[in-house]
C-alpha cells in the first residue's frame, strides 16, 4: 500500500478518536462518541494489517484471540463498584504493551537477539546508525529508552494500585528515604537509558532500565493509601498515554502520537482536578503523609456526650415532612453495594413530595466519577447528580442531608479549623442543612485519621449500622407512614 | 529530521487539543472518560501488530510482539465494551 494513503487513513482514525472524546462532553452524545472512537481503532488496525508486506499470522491471531477473550470477560463481568480496579488493570496493560513494543523494536534494530537466557546480558556490537541516520538514530534510542522506562513503571505501578483497590495489599510499604530513595531510582534508570543511547549494543544497560523501572513502579505506588487512589489511577492513566505517544515516536507513527497525547493530557487533567479537590499538591499525595500538624485532636473530646443517634424509623418521620433532601454518597456506599437501595429511598422520599438531589464530591470513591457511575447503574437520572460547587449554595435551603459512607469530604474542620491537616480542602457544606443524617458503622475516623465535628453537632443524627440495611429500613419505614 | 519536526508538531498540537477537549468533559462522565481513553491507548495495537506479525523477525521479537498484541487487545476490547456498558446506563432516563 502507498505510504501516503496509509498515513491519510491514520489521520482519519485520529480524527475519529478526537470526535469520540468530544462526544464524551455530553451524556447524550457519549455513546455515539464511543462508537466513533472504536471505529477509528478498527480502521487503524485494518490498514496496518493491509500495509504489512509479509505477515506471519500465528502470533497476531493468537494475541488478538487471547486479548479479545480476556478483554470481553473483564468488561462484561466487572461490577460497577469495581470499576477502579478495572481501569487500574487497563492502565497497566497499556504500559505493558508500550514496554514490549519498545523492546521488540530495540531487538529488531539491533539485528540480534539473545539465543538463551544466559546470553541476555552479553553486549553486542552496534551503534546508533542501526536505529536511523545521524541524529535520528540517537533520538530513536532516546524514545525507546523512555518508552521502556515509562511503560514498565506504569505496568507495575498499576498492578500495585489494583492490588490495593482489591484489598489484596492492605499495608503500605515504601522505599527507605521516601522521595529521596525514589529520586535515586529515577536517576539510576535515566543513567541506564543514557548508557543505551551512547552504546546501543550495551544490552545489560537496557535490561537495567527494565528492572529499575519495574521496581520504581512498585515503590512509587506501594506507600500510597486507598483514598488517594483517584490521584494515582489518573496519573497512571496519563503515563500509559505518554508511553503510547513515545512508542509513536519510535515507529514514526502519527496515530499513536495523536492518541497517546490525548490520553496523556486526559490523565494529567484528571490528576490535577483530584489534587485540587483535596487541596494537596501532587508531590504531597505521592510522597507526603497526612501528618498531624498542630496539636493532636482528641476524638473523645470532640464526641463526648454530644453525639445523638437515631433509628431508621425516626429518620423516616423527618423525611416525610421534608421539602428538599440531598444525599451525599461516599466510598462506603460502594463498599455496601447500597446504590440501588439509595435510589429506592430517594423514590420513596419523592413519593412523599420532596425534591431529592445527590451531592457529589470530586474525590468521593476510589476514582474520578466513581459515584456517578454507581448511581447511574441504579438508574438515577444524571441531572440529579450535582457537583460540589453547584450543590454547596443549596444546603441552607435543604431540610435533610443523608450522608452515606462519606466522612472526610464533609468534615467542617477543613473549612473552619486553621492548622488542621485537612484545612483548605474543599468540602460539601452539609452542616448548613437543617438536619444531617449520617449513616455509618461507628464513629471511626476516615482516611485523614481525624474526628469529624459534624457528627457531634446538635442537628446531626447518627444512624449506626450497615449502610445498605439502614437505607432499606428507612425506605420501609417511610413507605409505611 | 524533517519528519521528526512534523511528528513533534503533531505531538504538541495534540497536547493542546487534549487540554481543550478534556476540560469540557463533565465530572459525571470522568469514569467513562478514563476507561474510554484506556481503549484509545490500545492504539499501541498498531505497533504491536508490526512486531508480532513481521515474518522473518527473530522469534524473541515475535514473542514480545505477541505479548504486546495481547495486552493492547485487552485494552481495546475491554476498554470500549466497558465504556459502552457504562454510557448505556447514563443514557437511559
Amino acid at each position: 500500500m502507498n505510504e501516503n494513503l496509509v498515513n491519510f487513513i491514520y489521520l482519519i482514525a485520529g480524527v475519529l478518536f478526537i470526535l469520540g472524546i468530544k462526544g464524551l462532553t455530553k451524556p447524550k452524545t457519549a455513546v455515539r462518541g464511543n462508537i466513533l472512537s472504536a471505529l477509528g481503532m478498527l480502521i487503524a488496525v485494518v490498514v496496518t494489517l493491509l500495509n504489512m508486506n509479509t505477515i506471519d499470522y500465528t502470533y497476531v491471531i493468537a494475541g488478538v484471540v487471547v486479548g479479545s477473550i480476556v478483554g470481553s470477560i473483564m468488561a462484561l463481568r466487572i461490577q460497577m463498584t469495581s470499576m477502579p480496579q478495572m481501569v487500574a488493570l487497563l492502565n497497566g496493560f497499556g504500559g505493558g504493551a508500550s514496554l514490549t513494543i519498545a523492546l521488540a523494536e530495540y531487538y529488531t534494530k539491533l539485528g540480534t537477539t539473545p539465543a538463551s537466557f544466559a546470553e541476555l546480558l552479553n553486549p553486542v556490537v552496534a551503534d546508533s546508525s542501526a536505529f536511523g541516520p545521524g541524529p535520528e538514530g540517537t533520538i530513536a534510542l532516546v524514545a525507546i529508552g523512555m518508552t521502556v522506562l515509562i511503560g514498565a513503571l506504569t505496568l507495575t505501578g498499576s498492578l500495585v494500585a489494583f492490588a490495593k483497590l482489591q484489598e489484596l495489599m492492605k499495608k503500605s510499604y515504601g522505599l527507605p528515604g521516601g522521595p529521596v530513595g525514589n529520586a535515586l531510582f529515577v536517576i539510576a534508570a535515566l543513567v541506564a537509558v543514557a548508557l543505551v543511547v551512547v552504546n546501543p549494543g550495551n544490552v545489560a544497560a537496557m535490561v537495567a532500565v527494565v528492572v529499575l523501572a519495574l521496581l520504581l513502579g512498585l515503590f512509587l505506588v506501594m506507600p500510597i493509601g486507598g483514598a488517594d487512589m483517584p490521584v494515582v489511577i489518573a496519573l497512571l492513566n496519563s503515563y500509559s498515554g505518554i508511553a503510547a505517544a513515545f512508542a509513536g515516536f519510535i515507529l514514526g507513527n502519527t496515530v499513536l502520537i495523536i492518541a497517546g497525547s490525548l490520553v496523556g493530557t486526559s490523565g494529567l487533567i484528571l490528576t490535577r482536578i483530584m489534587c485540587v479537590a483535596m487541596n494537596r499538591s501532587l508531590a504531597n499525595v505521592l510522597f507526603g503523609k497526612m501528618a498531624a500538624s498542630g496539636e493532636i485532636i482528641d476524638a473523645d473530646e470532640v464526641y463526648a456526650g454530644k453525639v445523638t443517634s437515631a433509628q431508621p424509623d425516626e429518620v423516616a418521620m423527618l423525611l416525610e415532612n421534608a421539602q428538599r433532601v440531598v444525599i451525599v454518597p461516599g466510598y462506603g456506599m460502594a463498599m455496601a453495594q447500597a446504590q440501588h437501595a439509595v435510589r429506592e429511598l430517594a423514590d420513596a422520599i419523592e413519593a412523599k413530595g420532596a425534591e431529592v438531589q445527590y451531592g457529589i464530591h470530586p474525590v468521593a470513591g476510589r476514582m474520578p466519577g466513581h459515584m456517578n457511575v454507581l448511581l447511574a447503574e441504579a438508574e438515577v437520572p444524571y441531572d440529579n447528580l450535582v457537583e460540589m460547587d453547584r450543590i454547596n449554595p443549596t444546603f441552607e435551603d435543604t431540610d435533610v442531608v443523608i450522608v452515606i459512607g462519606a466522612n472526610d469530604v464533609t468534615n467542617p474542620m477543613a473549612r473552619d479549623v486553621e492548622g488542621s491537616p485537612i484545612y483548605g480542602m474543599p468540602i460539601l457544606n452539609v452542616d448548613k442543612a437543617k438536619t444531617v443524617v449520617v449513616i455509618k458503622r461507628s464513629l471511626s475516623p476516615g482516611f485523614a485519621g481525624l474526628p469529624n465535628p459534624l457528627f457531634a453537632m446538635d442537628h446531626t443524627l447518627m444512624v449506626y449500622g450497615d449502610g445498605k440495611k439502614a437505607v432499606v429500613d428507612m425506605t420501609t419505614a417511610l413507605n409505611q407512614l | 529530521m524533517d519528519i521528526l519536526i512534523l511528528l513533534l508538531a503533531l505531538f504538541v498540537l495534540s497536547l493542546f487539543l487534549g487540554v481543550e477537549l478534556i476540560t469540557k468533559v463533565p465530572p459525571t462522565l470522568h469514569t467513562p472518560l478514563m476507561s474510554g481513553t484506556n481503549a484509545v491507548s490500545g492504539i499501541t495495537l498498531v505497533g504491536a501488530l508490526l512486531a508480532a506479525g513481521n515474518d522473518g523477525s527473530p522469534m524473541m521479537v515475535n514473542v514480545l510482539g505477541f505479548i504486546a498484541v495481547t495486552l493492547a487487545t485487552i485494552n481495546v476490547i475491554g476498554g470500549y465494551l466497558v465504556t459502552n456498558r457504562m454510557l448505556a446506563m447514563f443514557k437511559r432516563k
